[in-house]
This record gives structure tokens, C-alpha cells and sequence, in this order.
């Protein structure tokens, strides 16, 4: 794909004005459905993801139930709304990769072991997609998880890097997903054990290194706004009685 | 009292001594598992904001029957897990064929956990003559995480809320409540239990329950 005509930069900036190693706008919204357990509403940059986790519930079907953990479902789902080209409703090959991936992205850090016999659901729609809605959906669906009670070892928080006219850039939007040369999403702890790591296109080496150092980098930047909602949906609870400070952890 | 809102993986304290509820220790130092408010004394508990109740052996819980078997009634407990009351464990003995005439499906009981074994199979029991079935009076549901609130150090507020509101109380582990006195009695109990319900993260709670429910009562007389 290296004859694009289209131009990825202009005075060393991206299309929508980044720079390389920018992120795009990151709104994050906690507790926005009052029926699920844990919910998270998320934009990042033109995509819009919802995320509603349930449990721990007991399982349906039976059969799927484990004696000693919960398991936990993750369902990854794109509105027929959510591109150009309506989209066929329904799962694909596509969204069952994507929901494989992200539970396995999520589950080394929930406390399974807690709740035998039960199911984590977590369920991701994408409302508006971007290029980028896989690293959208894992961090609505952390925050959700947290939002739930449910207990975890850490957070997590995902974004991707990606290369275009032999530049790495992070958090690719649509144009630079499409006519790039790579992709490579990631999903990591704060602290940097990394939990998914997938990519398409060529990089070299040194390349893949650079990328991975700057997913890690846009995923370190996402968990701090992952908290801050957080603690904001908690100065807000107790706001509504109107009393008191609240300490904030640094 | 030293509060802080956390999430889960935020770093509490590098004493691995100090873990409490809600924490877990990694290389020796202490970890939120939770979202919620980690307290710091002694030890660092994490109160959770949200969650399911799971049910532990002593917890006093109100459950609903949802279905009956040969020898066990079925008892939604407002948990992941279903909880099993057993023939042998109502007050009287009674046949197997008759345990539909002593409690129906529907009928609400105040029990409590005997035994939760590692699969999560939780065993209730009436035998104690505060147990048993709910024939007058309300039940509401509040979070299972403000119980411990509702309940007070040592049973502060909840001996207080009593005396002052004049109603039977029974508080479940589980975040249902019975109340049971005079109409205009059980109306402020309702009211009382709603506000502690949504302040329960403030400090100086008792006493501004105190306050509130003198308000109230000179407004009513």
C-alpha cells in the first residue's frame, strides 16, 4: 500500500492536525445506565463506545459454569449504524476475533477466583466507529468492570500505534487505518504488563519497538483519564448532599 | 479519619502488614482490588461503592422462596448464589409434603447463613426464634456496600435508629430490610434508611441522623 496519492502529513502535522505521537480527544463518562451493574460511555476521537458489564450473575447455560472461578463473556458488537456502509447486523468472524481478544485482555486482571460458579458479562456496542474502536472498547469496558465493584489487580487501558508514509504515529484515525502500512493495538496494566498485543502490516524491528513505546505511552495517558472519571463520578455522588472535601489520590 | 478514593491496582501502602478488605499485596506492598474508598488505620480497608452481595457463614439475610424441592427451599438472597434452607433447619419438624403449607414460593423469611462451602453452596437456618417468616411490615433494598453503615460501629446507628423511630428493625447482610411498627413510624424509618443510604460515604453520619430525625419529629408534633 505504499502508492497512496494521499499526503498523511501537512507541515509535519497529521490530517486532523496531530502531531505523531498525539492522542485524539478522550471523553470518558461513568455509571451512564442505570439497569446494568457497571457501565461506560466513551468517545475517543470519532469513535463512540458503550460498555455494560453484569455480574457476577449466575450462568446461562449451565454447562459453561466453572467450579472454582467465574468465567467472563465479553461481546463485542458494531451497530449497523456505525460506519459508512451499513453494516449487517450481527456477529462476524470479526467480532468474535475481537471479543476473544479483548476478554483475554481483561480477564488476567479480574479477580475470578472471588466468585465460583458465576459469569462476568461485559458487553461493548459501538455507536460510531473510527478506527480504533477494539482499544475504545477494552478501556469503556475496564472502567465499567471498576464502575461494577467488580474486584481486579489493576486496571487496564489499551491504544494502538500505527505506521504511515514510514512514520509511527499513535492512535491512528480512520484514514491512516485504511491507507496505512501497520496497525498494532495494544492493552496493558498501568504498569506495563502488557495483556494484548496484536498487529497487521509490516514494521522492522525497530520500528515494532517504537510503536510498542508509544502504544504504552497513549495507554499510560488513557488510564490517567480512565481514573479521573472515576474519582469524578465520586465527588459527584457526594456532591449531591453538598458536604464535605474529598480527598483525591494523587 | 484518612479517605481516599481509589481504583483498583492504586498503590495503598509498602507495609504488606497493613492489608485489609478490598486489598491485595504484590512484592510487599498493598493494592486497591477495588473502586471505591480506601480507609487507613491499622489496616487499609477498601469499601467497594458497588457490587454483589456474597453471602458468608453468620450473615443475617431476608430472602425470598423461589422454588422448593424434595427437602430444601429455595431462597433468593439477592446474590449470585441461590440459598438452600433445608427441611431439617425449620424450627419444627414437618413433612416433607407439607413444607409448601409452612413456607410458600413468595414467602419472605429472615434467615441466616450456616455454611457457605467452597463451590458457593449456601445453607440457611431459622433456628433462632429471631428468624423466621415476614408476615407484616416492609421490606426495601438498599446497596449491600452501605449496610455496614446502616449498622454502625458496634450497632451505633442501627440501636439509635430503633430507639428513635420507635419500629422493629431487621437489617440483612444482603441490603433488604425489615421494618415493622406504626404507619407514620415506619415512614421516617423509610426515610431515615434512604438518607443514611445516600450519605453513606460522608463523615459524622450519626450524628446528623440524629439531627435529621429531630427535625422531623418536631415537624410531625
Amino acid at each position: 500500500m505504499d502508492e497512496t496519492d494521499i499526503s498523511f502529513f501537512k507541515d509535519g502535522l497529521r490530517l486532523d492536525g496531530r502531531r505523531a505521537d498525539q492522542l485524539r480527544p478522550v471523553k470518558i463518562e461513568v455509571g451512564v445506565l442505570a439497569r446494568a451493574d457497571g457501565s461506560c460511555y466513551i468517545e475517543m476521537g470519532g469513535n463512540k463506545v458503550i460498555a455494560a458489564v453484569y455480574g457476577p450473575r449466575e450462568v446461562h447455560p449451565r454447562h459453561l459454569q466453572e467450579a472454582t472461578r467465574a468465567i467472563v463473556r465479553y461481546r463485542y458488537n458494531m451497530a449497523s449504524f456505525s460506519v459508512e456502509e451499513r453494516k449487517r447486523p450481527g456477529p462476524d468472524r470479526r467480532s468474535h476475533e475481537l471479543s476473544k481478544v479483548s476478554r483475554e485482555a481483561l480477564e488476567p486482571v479480574i479477580m475470578t477466583s472471588f466468585f465460583p460458579r458465576s459469569v462476568i458479562d461485559v458487553f461493548v456496542e459501538v455507536l460510531q466507529a473510527d478506527a480504533g474502536t477494539r482499544t475504545a472498547g477494552i478501556n469503556a469496558a475496564a472502567v465499567a468492570l471498576a464502575d461494577a465493584g467488580i474486584p481486579m489487580k489493576s486496571m487496564i487501558s489499551s491504544c494502538a500505534a500505527g505506521k504511515v508514509a514510514d512514520t509511527i504515529v499513535l492512535d491512528p484515525m480512520k484514514e491512516e487505518d485504511n491507507f496505512g502500512q501497520a496497525d498494532l493495538p495494544i492493552a496493558m496494566t498501568p504498569n506495563g504488563d502488557i495483556t494484548l498485543l496484536q498487529m497487521d502490516g509490516s514494521l522492522t524491528p525497530d520500528e515494532f519497538h517504537r510503536a510498542v513505546e508509544m502504544a504504552m505511552n497513549g495507554a499510560r495517558d488513557i488510564y490517567e483519564l480512565q481514573r479521573l472519571a472515576l474519582v469524578k463520578k465520586y465527588s459527584q455522588m457526594v456532591e449531591l448532599p453538598g458536604r464535605e472535601e474529598v480527598h483525591v489520590c494523587d | 479519619m484518612d479517605r481516599k478514593v481509589v481504583v483498583p491496582g492504586d498503590l495503598l501502602s509498602e507495609d504488606a502488614k497493613r492489608s485489609g478488605e478490598g486489598t491485595y499485596v504484590k512484592n510487599g506492598s498493598v493494592y486497591s482490588l477495588l473502586y471505591g474508598l480506601a480507609n487507613f488505620r491499622d489496616k487499609i480497608n477498601v469499601i467497594p461503592l458497588a457490587g454483589k452481595y456474597v453471602p458468608g457463614p453468620g450473615d443475617n439475610v431476608i430472602g425470598v422462596v423461589k422454588d422448593i424441592t424434595f427437602s430444601n427451599w429455595i431462597v433468593d438472597i439477592n446474590s449470585p448464589y441461590d440459598g438452600l434452607l433445608h427441611i431439617s433447619e425449620f424450627p419444627k419438624r414437618i413433612e416433607s409434603d407439607e413444607m409448601s403449607k409452612h413456607l410458600r414460593i413468595g414467602s419472605s423469611i429472615m434467615t441466616r447463613v450456616a455454611d457457605v462451602d467452597p463451590t458457593m453452596k449456601v445453607e440457611l437456618t431459622l433456628n433462632d426464634k429471631k428468624l423466621g417468616e415476614i408476615k407484616a411490615g416492609q421490606v426495601i433494598e438498599i446497596s449491600h456496600t452501605r449496610v455496614p453503615r446502616l449498622i454502625g460501629k458496634g450497632g451505633s446507628m442501627i440501636s439509635m435508629l430503633k430507639k428513635e423511630v420507635n419500629c422493629n428493625i431487621f437489617v440483612g447482610q444482603n441490603g433488604r430490610i425489615w421494618i415493622h411498627g406504626g404507619a407514620e413510624d415506619m415512614d421516617l424509618a423509610l426515610k431515615t434508611i434512604t438518607l443514611i443510604e445516600r450519605e453513606a460515604h460522608t463523615n459524622g453520619l450519626t450524628d446528623r441522623i440524629v439531627d435529621f430525625l429531630k427535625a422531623e419529629k418536631g415537624a410531625r408534633s
